[in-house]
């Protein structure tokens, strides 16, 4: 991959890796077209609400400590600042620490739109660094500045000396990529591009890179890191500043979501060498002892891993293997971003679950290395296949899926969808917290909670009884294809 | 002009979709960006009939913004017909199709005579907020899917109040609004909510009121209602909480709506008696506590900062400290919603603040005198400043992180004393 961290634009997923976000087949055919570099996404002509990319962006840059977003733009863009202000709070509670970012918009009005407002943009940046004096500033466009033209990438440049922080322009027009991720890469590229530092001389360190969302197992994972004599930095959820100027230094860079962090992990390898661990990732038991493994092997501590490894199956092989009686055969859908569907998938079938059909919201062909995604090469080699879809996070499809199917159980990870496998009657798990089956201590819970949502099924009938569902007949007996259209 | 948004409370026009949502069985078609809805929803409460995730959505991509996104906008239009069932579609146009000139309106023109109604509302986001947008939809629907009725009905009120789920109580106040009509002998029609939907608003034409309970949000609409319809308006400005208020709201509608005077006391003397009942019994934690002093401030919409003032002032016997609306209210209508704030027992006046710029709120809070504890009801950004000054918070305005409310109220007798829950709760959480 071929990164400039020298330009403030970030070319989408769709140009950079060949992402998709509609398809409908098998997985076998999915990734053997994606090899051979076949593979052709659909557009829809009927489609429902999915998720803007400058949410994923600008709630990760939001989750620093002490920096401000300007999102400029109307109130609607800016109305993540009341969500951002909420978490920044309570996560920095959590930890025990305080945090003052600020999320603040522009209110962008009619008049606007007609005569431009860099200069107004250009007061509330000197505004705001005023007020709160952020360790760095992120000024982010939106749909109606972009097209516009607002040229934000000057009124940085302009305010730069005067600000006297970091201080970098985002792009995150929402129509400029169907893929949300896209939101992601431009948050790792704009910390790339203004906060991280090349390392400095002499500087020692046993720190490893490990992105995530919300940081719910940090506790355990600095504890159990010590096993290594690794010590944690997580990203971005309570960062500073000054943690982040330091990532090119630390002795690689791990994730928990492939989608979330393979723009920073490659980015660091490619420009300072640190190296980015790419196997699946630590979802179950297989994955997790692969990515141990892979650390142990990129920071040359293996011996330590291994006595870890050994020491942790003792006590919870024996229990997982016990609930999985319990679990084996029952049939299930998932429907996830592709960081999580294709990893849930190989837990699913670890757990002695059927999958019959697997819809990930969108599909990277490649990843920035030019290799299929590992959570697929995964599937393929170990002889796992079930129907699958690109989906977009288009819920009549699922639903559409899921009246056909009728499986034991939905796996859901986007907040709102839930409820929709619920009113069919389906039993559904909620993975929301990234570290649901993080490890052997966690796939031990995520069994046993699944097994808990299928012996009590009361909730889904009760629901299920009482609310009628919003799709028409008509639509359950079309093919869940019916809208796709072959791309132009 | 762009201006600094900092702590900010309401969302864009393009917000009315929830609106439309809290219609039962209405959709809104969104002619947007792909993420418009899911910003512009609300977390808790959005999993009804129809969800937020749900909503139909061009999705518009850049060769839209191109070449135009009328073309998917009329294939979305005609397979949300065939695929998901309501009873009344709403076009929603977001930022992108106002700017490149989409003719949104000729492709909703397009559906005229398809079996289900389809509307359409121009919610472009730099157009206002959602405070306008709410009125946008209301009138979309008068202008272009009400018909003239010769059919009146003999004391039918449509009533107006603020706007849903931007008012975190606007199910329970509209039921209790509702009762408190039905109570004076004359029959309530709303269009938000349960078991309301279109068939109450093809009421809307019949009746022989509008009530608008709301300092500014709906004039607009009321007023076309007369025009159009020839149906006369009261608008209270004061969304009525506790004894004071919700008597004077009783009179003033049964004075307006010609309902026999002893009809109109009995109903207020049976309340108030209860009311006082309630009152008497929990004095003593008016009194007697540590915490609660007289000062108080509100940081909400031109609605509760207005309504709480009043009740805390007139039936509590607190004292205003500042007061501050949020809603961006627009500048035709904040001389005379200042005015109510000078209609206060004892001559009392209100120093209020029409404000959008949170920062600066913070500050007036900091350097206020309380006289002792801040009592702060406001947005949850208040939570934290309030809580260093070792004062009381109650989240009762958006943004809401702090309570979960399903159809919990404020209006009314009943909610005045659903108020004081709130806030006697939160002052027995602590000794002092």
């Amino acid at each position: 991959m071929a990164v400039n961290l020298n330009k403030s634009n970030v070319a989408t997923r769709e140009n950079r890796i060949g992402s998709i976000t509609g398809y409908v087949g098998t997985l076998k055919d999915l990734a053997e077209k994606s090899e051979c570099g076949t593979l052709k996404g659909c557009s829809r002509c009927f489609s429902q609400s999915s998720t803007c990319l400058s949410m994923c962006g600008l709630s990760q840059l939001a989750a620093i400590r002490d920096v401000a977003i300007i999102h400029h733009g109307p109130a609607g863009c800016s109305v993540s600042g009341a969500g951002s202000y909420y978490m920044s709070k309570v996560m920095a509670k959590k930890r025990g620490v305080t945090s003052d970012t600020v999320y603040v918009g522009t209110d962008m009005n009619e008049n606007d739109t007609i005569f431009g407002s860099t200069a107004s943009l250009r007061k509330v940046i000197l505004e705001v660094n005023e007020r709160y004096s952020p360790k760095a500033i992120f000024v982010s466009s939106s749909c109606a500045t972009g097209i516009i033209g607002e040229d934000i990438d000057s009124i940085v440049d302009d305010v730069r000396d005067e600000v006297g922080v970091p201080i970098v322009a985002v792009h995150c027009e929402g129509f400029k990529s169907r893929i949300w991720a896209t939101g992601f890469d431009i948050s790792d590229h704009a910390v790339l591009q203004e906060i991280v530092k090349p390392p400095r001389e002499g500087v020692k360190t046993n720190k490893i890179n490990f992105k995530n969302f919300f940081e719910s197992a940090r506790p355990e994972i600095i504890e159990m890191f010590k096993n290594f004599d690794l010590d944690p930095v997580f990203l971005y959820c309570n960062s500073t500043v000054e943690e982040l100027s330091h990532l090119s230094e630390s002795l690689a860079t791990t994730c928990i979501c492939g989608t979330l962090g393979n723009y920073l992990g490659n980015v660091l390898e490619e420009k300072y060498g640190v190296p980015y661990v790419r196997t699946i990732n630590q979802c179950g038991i297989k994955g997790f002892e692969t990515w141990l493994r892979e650390i142990g092997r990129v920071t040359d501590r293996s011996d330590k891993v291994e006595k870890y490894i050994e020491q942790e199956r003792a006590i919870y092989i024996p229990q997982i293997e016990e609930v999985k009686k319990q679990l084996e055969g029952r049939t299930a859908v998932l429907g996830m971003g592709p960081g999580y569907t294709f990893e849930v998938s190989r837990v699913l079938d670890e757990l002695g679950i059927k999958v019959v059909w697997a819809l990930a919201w969108h599909y990277d062909k490649k990843y920035e290395n030019g290799e299929v995604p590992p959570s697929m090469k995964y599937l393929l080699e170990n002889d796992i296949d079930f129907e699958t879809s690109v989906a977009d996070q288009q819920n009549y499809e699922v639903m559409n899926i899921l009246h056909k199917y009728n499986p034991d159980l939905y796996f859901s990870r986007h907040p709102g969808s839930t409820v929709w496998a619920i009113k069919n009657g389906t039993p559904a798990v909620y993975v929301a917290d990234e570290y649901t089956m993080f490890g052997y201590k966690h796939t031990l819970e995520f069994a046993k909670s699944i097994l808990d949502a299928i012996n009590n099924r009361s909730f889904e009938e009760n629901l299920a009884r009482r609310s009628k569902l919003p799709y028409t007949d008509w639509w359950y007996k079309q093919n869940v294809d019916t809208f796709l259209e072959e791309a132009k | 002009m762009a201006k600094l948004l900092d702590k900010q409370r309401y969302k864009c026009a393009l917000g009315a979709m929830q609106s439309v949502q809290a219609i039962t069985r209405a959709l809104p078609i969104l002619h947007a960006g792909p993420g418009c809805a899911q910003k512009l929803s609300e977390g808790i409460g959005s999993s009804g009939y129809f969800s937020p995730n749900i909503f139909p959505c061009t999705s518009i991509n850049e060769k839209d913004v191109v070449f135009g996104g009328t073309k998917k906008l009329e294939s979305t239009i005609e397979n949300a017909l065939k695929v998901i069932d309501a009873d009344l579609y709403v076009v929603l146009t977001g930022c992108i199709p106002e700017i490149v000139g989409d003719d949104s309106g000729e492709v909703v023109s397009r559906f005229e005579e398809s079996e289900k109604p389809v509307i359409y509302a121009p919610t472009a986001g730099f157009k206002g907020n959602n405070f306008k947008g709410h009125e946008q939809v209301v009138n979309a629907i008068i202008d272009q899917y009400l018909k003239k009725s010769d059919k009146k009905q003999k004391g039918l009120v449509n009533i107006w109040a603020d706007v849903p789920y931007q008012d975190l109580f606007w199910l329970g106040n509209l039921r209790e609004l509702e009762k408190l009509v039905a109570e004076l002998g004359l029959t309530p029609n709303t269009i938000f909510g349960y078991n309301r939907g279109i068939e109450n608003i093809n009421k809307i034409p019949e009746a022989e009121f509008n009530l608008l309970v709301s300092p500014w949000v709906g004039l607009s609409s009321v007023k076309k209602l007369e025009k159009k319809f020839g149906i006369p308006y009261l608008h209270y400005k004061t969304l009525p909480i506790g004894a004071t208020e919700t008597s004077k709201f009783l009179r003033e509608v049964g004075k307006f709506t010609g309902v026999e005077e002893a009809k109109v006391e009995a109903v207020i003397k049976e309340h108030e008696d209860y009311f006082y009942y309630l009152i008497e019994r929990y004095a003593d934690l008016f009194l007697e506590n540590r915490v609660i002093n007289k000062q108080f401030t509100v940081v909400a919409d031109a609605q509760y900062s207005l309504a709480i003032t009043k009740f805390l002032v007139n039936d509590i016997g607190l004292t205003p400290a500042k007061q501050f609306v949020v809603d961006d209210t627009p500048a035709n209508y904040r001389e005379s919603i200042a005015e109510e704030f000078k209609k206060l027992n004892f001559n009392i006046e209100a120093d209020v603040s029409f404000e959008t710029d949170g920062y600066k709120i913070h500050e007036e809070i900091k350097n206020h005198d309380y006289h002792g504890y801040p009592l702060v009801l406001g947005g949850y950004y208040e939570k934290e400043i309030t809580e260093s000054l070792n004062g009381n918070f109650i989240n009762i305005s958006w943004p809401v992180q702090d309570r979960v409310v399903f159809d919990n109220f404020y209006a009314g007798y009943a909610g005045g004393i659903r108020l004081l829950e709130d806030i006697y709760t939160v002052a027995v959480s602590r000794f002092n």
